[in-house]
């Protein structure tokens, strides 16, 4: 019952999205429109499971005072903040409990939630990524080393496509006549990325392709269990 | 307020680019503070983009109309149960409906779009290019593709004449990764130009 | 106070001439130009080729990690498909999509008013809207083909559907003239590939960032799944170019070039200094075995 019942539901769900696939008559499309609606609800419930999955995270650490437990508690803070201002005036034209908060944008030139997420979400995320370019710059010079052919191949690739991408690749390449223009940086690059990193990438979606089909007649069938999650 | 804003976001930005000198409270904070933000930010989209629209706000309409989705929302909250241990076996339902669902549409989807398509797609007549560029650079589509198909084919081991094909399959995936890295570069360069722009040019209004 | 280990040092004076190497372009522009290419100009002729009138998607499907590269692209699109006269139906597959298309939104009518304050500018329900965020990828779009109402019973303003002029007549996504989704990862163009073009046969086109880029040229093939593709701060600025006008992608190109020559350096001298250290240890070997 608590393994059994699911696997069959897979095997149900999974053959009538199959077998409508192949026939788009009734009742197929309608059992699969419900599906997909379910999926959605579903899918917000299972958005709700991580937040709170995440909440009751922190305030254990919070509660235990585990190391750097200060900053846990400022995360739990700022979410708190966001979630109210959020739910009571909601954000951009979707208007909250109270309403728009005609008021508050008055104040503050914006609905606080936008607020938040103008000044604090966005520079937080874009700067978190931006922190790669300096390890990238730093792997480059201390991981990137040249040792066999394969390799070799590697580096002149990426030497050709980082200056064919570049505003300095006409400049470099430029005084090249029109009969060997397909020496020039960028026709260089536009012929590596169209051919044969096309050719390896279009290798790699067909055998992923063929993976995804293994894989996913393996959950259907019920011999891929993985999903179910440990115990009885 | 938009001059403190403004001041917050520099605050944010420079709290994360202090964690390249070294591990401070002030990235520590910062990053906690971005995890509360996305975390409340995710849920709040949540509630007014698919739980009000797509359930509450129907039941409330036309509850009997909407009847059958009592259904999705009772496997929603069997799915909440994942929390409790004792009832974590309860959120197996919904989950296999939606692996179900997906898998299907999937193996559909990618079979088509990614096998077969693809499969097509490499089936050009390198001689009716005119250009001779585009001749050999469909003859190297062809070669690559079969071989980078060919390295990937685990079920019979490479060796012998079976290697040859396997090493022209790596060179092809090794002038991929050529082109990957030098465009993951550009992306990444990208993402600090964003950064150093808005302190320069909103916060320091040294570029105008 | 304990100095620190050298490897630490010469890391920091990486970051710090990268940083030098970034900034000083953008205080003192090279003046270096761009040029279009054959990918971007796809998805240019694309939007070229649509009648007004036409019932259009851009879906966001990336968050603020990847403004920089992908917000000009949305910047550039919207208001070239303003310009034809295309109704823009905006959607999200990512939860920060939504707020990343009003920001693009309210950006590009800023500009078209301050370009011409008499002229009119788009309304919202008539030239565009704002459905929001729905998760599932592949899943939703696939009920999105049947019946977009369904998917979407509101915008986000909470506006029902059916309330809304812009979507009078589009019922599914096959009333769609074409599709182009700014994507940053998974939930994103794969899916919109796969699903508006190979089941639905909608034309297709990306946005994406420069990471992804080489992953998705395999479907800009003559099977039409992919009608073009913008990779990166590149091709945003190439659009740019193509629309006429120098926008922060445009500028950001003076930067990226002299960062990318740093990076080649870096690489070379990295090179050098491992040579010299594998000779070095050689000779050393050798003297210990000699």
């Amino acid at each position: 019952m608590k393994r059994n019942v699911p696997l069959v539901v897979a095997f149900i769900s999974g053959l009538v999205i199959l077998i409508g696939g192949f026939i788009p008559r009734e009742p197929f499309p309608s059992i699969e429109s419900t599906l997909i609606d379910w999926f959605m609800i579903i899918s917000g419930f299972a958005i709700l499971l991580g937040q709170a999955s995440l909440l009751h995270l922190n305030i254990t650490r919070v509660k235990n005072k585990m190391p750097n437990w200060p900053y846990y508690l400022s995360g739990l803070i700022s979410f708190a903040l966001m979630l109210i201002v959020g739910l009571l005036w909601g954000m951009e034209q979707t208007p909250g409990l109270l309403g728009q908060g005609e008021g508050v944008v008055k104040f503050l030139g914006a609905k606080p939630f936008d607020y938040l997420f103008t000044n604090a979400f966005i520079p937080l995320s874009a700067t978190m990524f931006s922190l790669l370019a300096f390890y990238i710059a730093s792997a480059a010079y201390r991981a990137f080393i040249i040792r066999t052919f394969e390799s070799n191949l590697l580096m002149i690739t990426a030497v050709i496509v980082m200056l064919g991408r570049t505003s300095f690749a006409q400049l470099l390449t430029g005084w090249i006549p029109d009969k060997f223009s397909f020496l020039r940086l960028p026709e260089l690059t536009n012929f590596i990325m169209e051919y044969p990193n096309t050719a390896a990438q279009r290798a790699i979606l067909i055998s992923a392709a063929l993976g995804i089909v293994g894989a996913s007649l393996r959950i259907i069938l019920g011999i891929e269990r993985s999903y179910l999650g440990g115990g009885k | 307020m938009t001059t403190f804003g403004i001041w917050l976001a520099a605050f944010f930005t420079l709290s994360i680019f202090s964690f390249l000198y070294k591990d401070n409270p002030f990235y520590k904070f910062a990053e906690q503070v971005f995890v509360g933000l996305s975390a409340s930010y995710w849920l709040v989209y949540t509630i007014y983009n698919i739980l009000i629209p797509n359930l509450f706000n129907k039941l409330g309409t036309d509850f009997r109309g909407n009847l059958v989705l009592l259904i999705p929302m009772t496997l929603g909250i069997l799915m909440l149960m994942r929390m409790v241990p004792k009832l974590q076996w309860l959120s197996r339902y919904p989950m296999a409906l939606m692996v179900g669902t997906s898998a299907a549409m999937s193996m559909l989807l990618s079979f088509k779009s990614d096998f077969m398509s693809q499969m097509a797609a490499t089936m050009v007549n390198p001689f009716s290019f005119s250009s001779p560029v585009d001749i050999v650079g469909s003859i190297l589509l062809i070669v690559g593709t079969l071989c980078g198909v060919f390295f990937f084919y685990f079920s019979k081991k490479q060796e012998g004449i079976y290697k040859i094909p396997s090493k022209i399959g790596i060179w092809f995936l090794m002038v991929s990764f050529g082109a990957s890295f030098g465009y993951t570069v550009m992306a990444r360069i990208s993402l600090l130009i964003g950064r150093l722009d808005f302190l320069l040019r909103d916060w320091l209004h040294i570029i105008k | 106070m304990k100095m620190p280990e050298r490897t630490v040092i010469e890391r920091r004076i990486v970051f710090l001439v990268l940083v030098l190497a970034v900034m000083l372009p953008m205080l003192f522009p090279l003046g270096l130009k761009t040029q279009s290419t054959p990918l971007t100009q796809k998805v240019y002729d694309l939007i070229e080729s649509v009648p007004a009138g036409a019932p259009v998607i851009i879906s966001f499907d990336y968050d603020p990690s990847v403004i920089t590269e992908i917000q000009p692209m949305a910047l550039a699109l919207i208001e070239h498909a303003w310009q034809k006269g295309h109704k823009v139906i905006a959607t999200a597959m990512w939860p920060q999509g939504p707020q990343m298309a009003d920001m693009a939104f309210n950006d590009v009518k800023e500009k078209l008013k301050s370009q011409n304050p008499d002229a009119k500018l788009p309304q919202y329900g008539e030239d565009y809207v704002n459905l929001g965020y729905k998760p599932g990828g592949l899943v939703t779009i696939q009920g999105m083909g049947r019946n977009m109402k369904a998917i979407f019973p509101s915008d986000i303003t909470g506006k029902k559907y059916e309330e809304i002029s812009l979507l009078e007549k589009v019922r599914s996504l096959k009333d769609i003239r074409y599709v182009i989704s700014l994507s940053a990862g998974d939930p994103g163009l794969r899916d919109w590939i796969m699903t508006a073009k190979g089941k639905f046969n909608v034309p297709v086109a990306g946005g994406t960032t420069a990471v992804s880029t080489p992953g998705f040229l395999p479907y800009v093939s003559d099977q039409d799944q992919l009608h073009g593709l913008l990779g990166g701060l590149k091709s945003a600025a190439e659009y740019e170019l193509l629309m006429g006008y120098e926008g922060s992608a445009s500028r950001g190109m003076n930067p990226q070039s002299v960062a990318h020559i740093l990076i080649l350096l870096l690489i070379l001298f990295g090179n050098i200094r491992a040579a010299r250290k594998r000779k070095m240890d050689k000779l050393a070997l050798e003297a210990n075995n000699g």
